[in-house]
Parts: structure tokens; C-alpha cells; sequence
């Protein structure tokens, strides 16, 4: 944290300009590198992360990192698709500014569309395979999402938040009242895993090794990556970040605040079907259990603690939410000789706590929703 | 004429906020609309930009009928607002502000004339072009808020209460830079606590009370009204 002297030039004697802060010091560098330094580091960035299941191996550093408690490779994977449901939340309430209170719910549709279209204890007797469920469960996915948002985001405030949280809630209920279609909690079994095979003929996508299922994850993460960054810096994206800041001001700039508020929900419903199409795949069961609010509020509170409206943020939100857990399974608190794992929704609520007093902006914070939170904060408390 | 309001009643909920307003304003002219707070004059501003649907009642704007058009619409047709409390991107720089000014227009080089125009009005603006909206001053910002609705090349600019928080020399050169804007050719209502400022400075004006027009003239014939004067210049 270092401020910079500028010489006095004519704009620096402009009386109050605020000190500008070096905050980000390495996103600044990170921009100002030649592009083929930049490329490079990106390469190598992608390459590690596809590594990780090799942490092991790595010598002194490896073991620190590794969950002990459990597969580390099926920790991998439970990162990469919660990375996965933070960078589609982000879109929703990072950049469009809305707040969804239920985005498992969308989860549930990608998850339970896979399972019907696939298991054979559906009522459809389908027999999909995994890949064929993926264009139909996130078209529907999708198309919840533009239900759901259709009569809600023409309303301004709060409405939202409710009706997304009724939402996820009406799926929970739908699944364990109607023990033939969703099948309660008794669930859906013997989901087909993705395809292929190893050289000896075992199933490329087993129980026994978590890795490719971690790959494909990845995989996704970074197509979602540089998918939603395009649109960030479109017009779509410049019509959220005006819509986030002042719809108001932004409808009478012309911006059609309802239709890109829609895609902006429309978009956050996709990633989350996806997100829950990877998830049926892996674990090959799926019942009412698996979509708690807790998971709707977990993966919101990543957003917001990696710093919501940048993508780097979201990333980093949602690998400690599911980082963190994991790696707390198996060690013993020294104090009461306990599991560690048995406090992480207190070591959350702590971390949460600290972060929003510290740091409210995140903890990778995009600069304008900084900018946006000291202008919101002179709104509550006028000087 | 430019825009006609035609008897147009809204309500917020149950409460009735306009009750039957009619006014119009022609092509060139200043308009402005006073009153206390509460007398209306904002959400009948809102009507016409179409953030707020009206109950009965009908706006025309050159010659076409709006009262149902979508507002981003009523913006291509050539209306603008400066809404009231400026309404300013805070996380945006200031021009990032003026370009989202011109987002429903395609023409760039007509835009970067424009760009210069308002840099040309507010010089201010161009020094503090890469700063955050948010970190402008109140006088910054209700310039940049008058730039920003400059930049759709409207041919009616709404104007929410442009002097609101001022200083007073502040005050004189933004009504000076309004009536520049209005000789340069575009129309504009204004609406303003300042009756002084908006009355001296507008061709005709209307005086609202409770949803109501109560009074209508030329500037300088309710700048001479005796219940005007009393009620909103604060002389006896």
C-alpha cells in the first residue's frame, strides 16, 4: 500500500481530487505487462490449475494444502463447480445488481432435468446419456430463470430476493411431495456418469479416481470465464454496470432495464443448470437433501466475500467455501479434541464478519463497486 | 408544439399524486414548472420520461402519441432527463457518464461532437474526465448530469431541479449554461424550487399545488403575481 507523489502538474492542482490509492497494485502491473509476458503467465496459471491434482507430489508445500479428511481430487472437483455457481451468481448480483436469495434452485432444475432425462428410476424411462441431458437441462435451467424473472424483475426493490428464496424453497417441496416425479429423498439413483473409457476398458469417469470429473469441471470454469468477461465488456455489460449503479438514471439513458436484467438472471440460471448437470454426473444420486437454502446463502456469501462484480473475486469466493470445509474435515481442534469440520459454519460466520468490517468491498474488490458502496453509504448517512 | 400533457392523472399506490395536469411546451422554449415539495412537479417530470405510468390522461410529443411507450423509446424520439438528484454513475468516470449519455445513438463522429460541445460547456468536465463520477463534486455533478442528458442530442431536455445544493454563483452559471443550451436550439422544462432563477430565466412557467396546475403565465408575468411572490420568491 504505497501512495505515489505526482509531480504538480496543472490537473493535480484542481482542488479535492480524492488520493488515489494504489489498491491493486498487482492487477495494474498484471495490465501493464507486454501482451506476450501476460499470455505467458495466463498459460502457466491454466497449466497449474489443471496440475492440482498432483499437489501431493509437490514437496514440503503439497501435504499443507491437501485435504486429509478426504479425497483431495473429489475436494478439486467440489471446488471447480462451486467456482462455477459463484461466477454465474456474480453475473446475477455482482453485475446486474440483483439480489437472488435462491440460486440452488437452479441447481436443483440442472440437476433434476439430468435425472429424469437419465436415471432409470425415472418415471420417463428415458435413459439418456449424460452428454445428450446437458443442452436440454440448461435450456430449462435457462428458462426457469426468464419464468421466474418475468413478472419479478419489473418490479424495483427487494421483491426479488423473496421470490428466488420461495422459489428454491417451492423445488424442495415439489421434490418431497411427489415421491414419482422427484422422488423426495429417496432420489434419484444410478445417474450415468460422463463418457469414456481407459485403455484396460474401466470407465474414464470413475469412483476411483476424481480427477477427470475435476478436469472437465476446469474445463467449464474457464469457458464460463472468458464468456461472461466478453460480456462484461460489451454493451450488455455496460448496460448492467448502469443498471446496478442507478436504474433509474439508467432507464432515462435509454438502457432497456428490464430485458438485460432478465438476461442477466437468464445467465446466472444457466451456469447454476450447468453447475448442477456436473454435479448429478459426479455423484450419480441426486434427492431433495442436496438443495438446502444453506447452499443458496453459502455461495452468495463467497461472491461477496471474494468481492462481488469481478470475476477474480468470485473465483476466489467460491473455492474457499468449498475449500475450507474440506480441508477442516480430519483435523482435530487441539482444544476440545473435536473434528474442525463441526465449526466451519462458525469459522464462516467469523470470516464473514471480519471480511464485511475489513473489507466490505471484498476481498478482491472491482474498483467501481468500491466506488459504488462509498456513494450508497453517503445515501444511508448524509454527512 | 413539442409536448402536450393532456389531463393526466398518476397515482403512487393509492395516493394520487397528479390530479389532471395539462400543460404544453413549443419548440424553443424554456418551461418551467414550480411549486413546494410535493406539488408534483417531479412525477409529472417521470410521466413524460415514461419511468412512471400514468393512470388517465395522454402526452404527445411532436405530434406522436407516448402516453404507453416504453422509455428508452421516449429517449430515441428525442427526450431527456436529468433526473432529480442528478443520478450520476458513481463507479463510472465522467466519460464513461457522458458516453452512456449517448447509448442509444450509433453515430460516432455526430457523438464526438457532442462530446466536445459539452466539454466546450463545462470545461470543468474535461479536466475531470477519468475521475469517478462518485468522488465529483455536487456542482461537478449536476453539470456532468446536464452533460450526460446533452449527449442523446435530445430535442426536449428534462431538467429535475438543476440548482438543488448549489452554491449561489454556482447557481447563476448553471441557468446560465441552460438558456445558452436553449438558444443553441434545444427545448426544455425545468422544474425548480429556486422560482426566482427558473422564472426570470423561462419563457412561460406553471405553478403546481397539490397534482394541480393553479397557474400558468410568461416568467415575468408570475415573477410580477402577487400569490406567486408570496408563496415561492419569499418577498412580501
Amino acid at each position: 500500500m504505497t501512495t505515489v507523489d505526482v509531480p504538480p502538474t496543472a490537473e493535480a492542482q484542481t482542488p479535492a481530487p480524492l488520493p488515489r490509492r494504489k489498491r491493486n497494485g498487482i492487477r495494474s502491473w498484471f495490465a501493464n505487462l507486454p501482451w506476450p509476458a501476460r499470455t505467458g503467465i495466463l498459460v502457466a496459471v491454466v497449466a497449474a490449475a489443471y496440475l492440482l491434482p498432483y499437489t501431493a507430489d509437490v514437496p514440503v508445500i503439497g501435504p499443507q494444502i491437501i485435504t486429509t479428511g478426504t479425497d483431495w481430487r473429489t475436494t478439486l472437483f467440489t471446488v471447480s463447480y462451486y467456482i462455477l455457481l459463484s461466477l454465474g451468481l456474480n453475473v446475477v448480483v455482482g453485475y446486474a445488481g440483483l439480489l437472488d436469495l435462491g440460486y440452488v434452485g437452479f441447481f436443483a432444475v440442472g440437476a433434476y432435468t439430468v435425472s429424469l432425462l437419465s436415471s432409470p428410476d425415472s418415471l420417463w424411462h428415458t435413459h439418456w446419456a449424460w452428454l445428450e441431458t446437458i443442452p436440454v437441462a440448461v435450456a430449462i435451467a435457462m428458462l426457469s430463470g426468464l419464468i421466474l424473472g418475468w413478472p419479478t424483475l419489473r418490479l424495483r426493490g427487494d421483491y426479488l430476493a423473496i421470490v428466488t428464496l420461495g422459489f428454491a424453497e417451492l423445488i424442495k417441496i415439489i421434490a418431497t411431495s411427489t415421491p414419482g416425479f422427484l422422488r423426495g429423498d429417496t432420489g434419484f439413483t444410478r445417474i450415468p456418469a460422463p463418457p469414456g473409457h481407459h485403455a484396460d476398458g474401466t470407465p474414464l469417469f470413475g469412483v476411483r479416481d476424481s480427477t477427470p470429473y475435476y478436469w472437465v469441471g476446469l474445463t467449464l470454469v474457464i469457458v464460463v470465464i472468458f464468456a461472461i468477461r466478453n460480456l462484461d465488456r460489451s454493451r450488455v455489460g455496460r448496460s448492467w454496470l448502469a443498471i446496478r449503479e442507478d436504474e433509474e438514471a439508467a432507464e432515462v439513458m435509454g438502457v432497456r432495464t428490464v430485458k438485460f436484467k432478465l438476461w442477466a438472471f437468464a445467465i446466472g440460471a444457466f451456469v447454476g443448470g450447468l453447475g448442477g448437470v456436473m454435479f448429478a454426473g459426479f455423484q450419480g444420486f441426486v434427492n431433495s437433501n442436496t438443495f438446502v437454502l444453506q447452499f443458496s446463502i453459502l455461495v452468495l456469501a463467497g461472491v461477496v466475500m471474494g468481492g462481488s462484480g469481478n470475476i477474480a473475486g468470485a473465483i476466489l469466493g467460491g473455492a474457499l467455501i468449498a475449500y475450507i470445509p474440506e480441508r477442516l474435515r480430519g483435523v482435530t481442534d487441539p482444544i476440545s479434541h473435536t473434528d474442525l469440520f463441526q465449526w466451519r459454519f462458525v469459522m464462516f460466520g467469523l470470516v464473514i464478519i471480519l471480511v464485511m468490517i475489513f473489507r466490505p468491498q471484498g476481498l478482491i474488490p472491482s474498483r467501481r463497486r468500491a466506488m459504488e458502496l462509498r456513494d450508497r453509504r453517503k445515501e444511508a448517512a448524509p454527512e | 408544439m413539442l409536448l402536450e400533457i393532456d389531463n393526466i392523472t398518476l397515482l403512487y399506490g393509492r395516493i394520487q399524486a397528479l390530479h389532471g395536469i395539462s400543460l404544453q411546451v413549443d419548440e424553443g422554449e424554456i418551461v418551467a414548472l414550480i411549486g413546494a415539495n410535493g406539488a408534483g412537479k417531479s412525477t409529472t417530470m417521470r410521466a413524460v420520461s415514461g419511468l412512471r405510468p400514468i393512470a388517465s390522461g395522454q402526452i404527445r410529443f411532436a405530434g406522436q402519441d407516448i402516453t404507453n411507450m416504453r422509455a428508452d423509446l421516449r429517449v430515441i424520439r428525442g427526450i431527456s432527463q436529468a433526473p432529480e438528484g442528478r443520478g450520476i454513475f458513481p463507479g463510472m468516470t465522467v466519460q464513461e457518464n457522458l458516453d452512456m449519455g449517448a447509448y442509444t445513438r450509433r453515430d460516432r463522429a455526430g457523438i464526438q461532437a457532442d462530446l466536445k460541445r459539452v466539454f466546450e460547456l463545462f470545461p470543468r468536465l474535461s479536466e475531470r474526465r477519468k475521475q469517478a463520477g462518485g468522488t465529483l463534486s455536487g456542482g461537478e455533478q449536476q453539470m456532468l448530469a446536464v452533460g450526460r442528458a446533452l449527449m442523446s442530442r435530445p430535442k426536449l431536455m428534462l431538467l429535475d431541479e438543476p440548482s438543488m445544493g448549489l452554491a449561489p454563483m454556482l447557481i447563476q452559471q448553471i441557468f446560465s449554461i441552460i438558456t445558452e443550451i436553449n438558444q443553441q436550439g434545444t427545448t426544455i422544462l425545468l422544474v425548480e424550487q429556486n422560482a426566482q432563477q427558473a422564472l426570470s430565466r423561462a419563457h412561460r412557467a406553471y405553478v403546481l399545488e397539490t397534482g394541480r396546475i393553479v397557474k400558468s403565465g410568461t416568467g415575468e408575468e408570475l415573477l410580477r403575481d402577487s400569490s406567486v411572490k408570496d408563496a415561492y420568491l419569499g418577498v412580501a
